[in-house]
């Protein structure tokens, strides 16, 4: 283990060590939050009772939907705006400024427009990730070395081999670090819209623990989704360092 | 061959046992580029008329701007000529680079994502060539370009020779029949670029395929070529066409001969006032802006 890792896992012990103390001798009261080690058991029991897998299901449901469709359609979106200048000159102010929106706050329009299903959960999340998305394929395209693209037309390419074979790999690292915005992004905002109004899904589930004072599972569901997002990132994260290390970044 | 032979544009004695036929031909060539924001244009090229012959050396020389490398993508087919026509093996060239050229370019063009071995047979498996044959001839490139040892390396653990060595590869194992370089090692070392000049005559010699080399080396043109074309300040014209007259069996040896230096300065003589004259061109560009 590297001395940054062997620190980093000090701290993080410390820290929850720290708090299971403080817990435990009641500096910290119950009703405020919950010892780790009661987290961890109400995480098992979480993790054991059928219901939680449907809220489960759910909201994972949401967030690969939102997910897939902000990678995809950024992705598209930010290749046709790079090969129409006029285009993107006139939408850039509105993407840049873009994360300045609380895009929350048009959770209740969107209910309004697209019913209280899952719709209006999956267009926030979309919304909120796709941009990131488009934002990253326009940066990683940009700094695709021209000398890249005169290979690929003397290899005779067509322009989605071009696409796919040439421009994608050269832009990945770029793209890379879009995705794994639009990765978290999504998470939030599904978890979020499922606090403010959902009647299922994880999100949904830890406000209705808040609301009736059951910290024990408030914390062990955020205890969960914390896992999962980590678990998911560190995938991406991992995958990400491979292609580096090849490209020697 | 003994003596090297100067001659002008006029047609030159054929040499022994090379072919006379014409490979590559273009006729009237300008290019010419629109002004930016509402500028003059730029005419950047020609009119050039030239003939490649078949598995000759061609270089071509010229001061910095004089169009050499807008030359090579109007021969290469990746951009249309503004005036004039260009043909390869007597079919005129539109729209698209045709089978059989291959460009390495001066920019380190490999793809960092890919192996050297899957960097070299990347136009091998676009063109659907079998798996056995695709092997056999990425190979024989490796070895040639002396890369055996690095095929599963990533260009990023190369050095800028060995990355250039790899586009070298990758064009070879294409078997192109014209090979256009644009100042490939212009990037490297002096020592290095001796080397790899020759091993681009080895490969030149061993492929038999016809090669135009764009440099701005003097030296280097005279070494590795059959016949120099000298270009003007811009709008590029060939000057004068110098004919070497080496042996095809030649290296890196033929610097210490007395007739090299003889061909070297007779491409300064000619070339030392369109270098003035561009440098002209890009103080007055400078003071325009």
């Amino acid at each position: 283990m590297s001395p940054a890792a062997i620190l980093r896992t000090v701290v993080l012990a410390g820290a929850v060590a720290a708090l299971e103390i403080a817990c435990r001798t009641g500096a910290i009261p119950p009703t405020m939050v919950v010892a780790p080690s009661t987290m961890l058991v109400g995480a098992v029991e979480a993790l054991d009772d059928p219901e939680f897998w449907r809220h489960f299901g759910v909201t994972v449901e949401a967030v690969a939907i939102a997910m897939s469709i902000a990678i995809v359609g950024g992705f598209c979106t930010g290749f046709m705006l790079t090969r129409i200048p006029p285009l993107r000159r006139a939408v850039s102010p509105f993407l840049a400024s873009y994360y300045s929106i609380p895009h929350l706050a048009f959770y209740p329009l969107l209910i309004v427009i697209f019913g209280l299903g899952r719709a209006p959960l999956i267009v926030l999340a979309t919304l909120f990730a796709m941009v990131a998305m488009i934002l990253a394929t326009m940066a990683g395209l940009d700094r695709v070395p021209p000398v890249l693209a005169r290979t690929a037309r003397i290899h005779r390419l067509s322009l989605l081999s071009e696409i796919w074979q040439v421009r994608l790999p050269a832009a990945a690292p770029h793209i890379l670090s879009g995705l794994k915005l639009a990765v978290a992004y999504s998470f939030i905002g599904v978890i979020a819209g499922e606090f403010i109004m959902s009647t299922e899904g994880i999100g949904h589930e830890i406000a209705y623990a808040y609301d009736n004072f059951n910290n024990r599972r408030m914390y062990a569901l955020i205890l969960i989704v914390l896992a999962l997002v980590t678990t998911f990132n560190m995938t991406v994260f991992a995958w990400e360092r491979r292609m580096l290390k090849r490209r020697g970044l | 061959m003994s003596a090297a032979a100067l001659a002008e544009v006029a047609p030159p004695p054929p040499q022994a046992g090379a072919a006379e036929a014409v490979h590559a031909r273009l006729r009237g060539v300008t290019r010419v580029y629109p002004g930016r924001a509402g500028g003059p244009e730029v005419h950047a090229l020609g009119p050039i008329d030239m003939d490649l012959r078949q598995g000759e050396f061609f270089s071509v020389v010229g001061p910095s701007g004089c169009g050499k490398s807008t030359l090579l993508d109007v021969l290469s087919g990746l951009a249309p000529p503004t005036e004039g026509s260009v043909e390869f093996e007597g079919a005129r060239i539109a729209g698209q680079v045709p089978d059989g050229v291959g460009v390495v370019f001066q920019e380190d063009a490999s793809f960092p994502w890919l192996s050297v071995e899957d960097n070299v047979a990347f136009g091998l498996r676009r063109e659907g060539v079998d798996a056995a044959e695709t092997r056999r001839r990425v190979d024989f490139a490796l070895g040639f370009m002396g890369l055996r040892d690095f095929r599963r390396a990533y260009p990023s653990q190369l050095s800028g020779g060995m990355r250039q060595r790899v586009c070298i590869a990758r064009t070879l194992v294409m078997q192109p029949r014209l090979i256009l370089l644009d100042e490939p090692f212009g990037a490297l070392d002096q020592q290095t670029r001796l080397l790899m000049g020759d091993e681009l005559l080895r490969l030149w010699r061993e492929t038999g395929a016809t090669v135009m080399l764009i440099t701005h080396a003097l030296d280097e043109a005279n070494l590795l070529s059959d016949r120099i074309g000298v270009m003007s300040a811009r709008p590029g014209r060939f000057i004068e066409i110098v004919e070497t007259g080496w042996d095809r069996a030649r290296d890196s040896s033929l610097a210490e001969r007395p007739e090299f230096g003889a061909v070297t300065s007779r491409l300064w003589t000619r070339l030392r006032g369109e270098s003035l004259r561009a440098l002209g061109q890009g103080a007055q560009a400078e003071a325009a802006r």
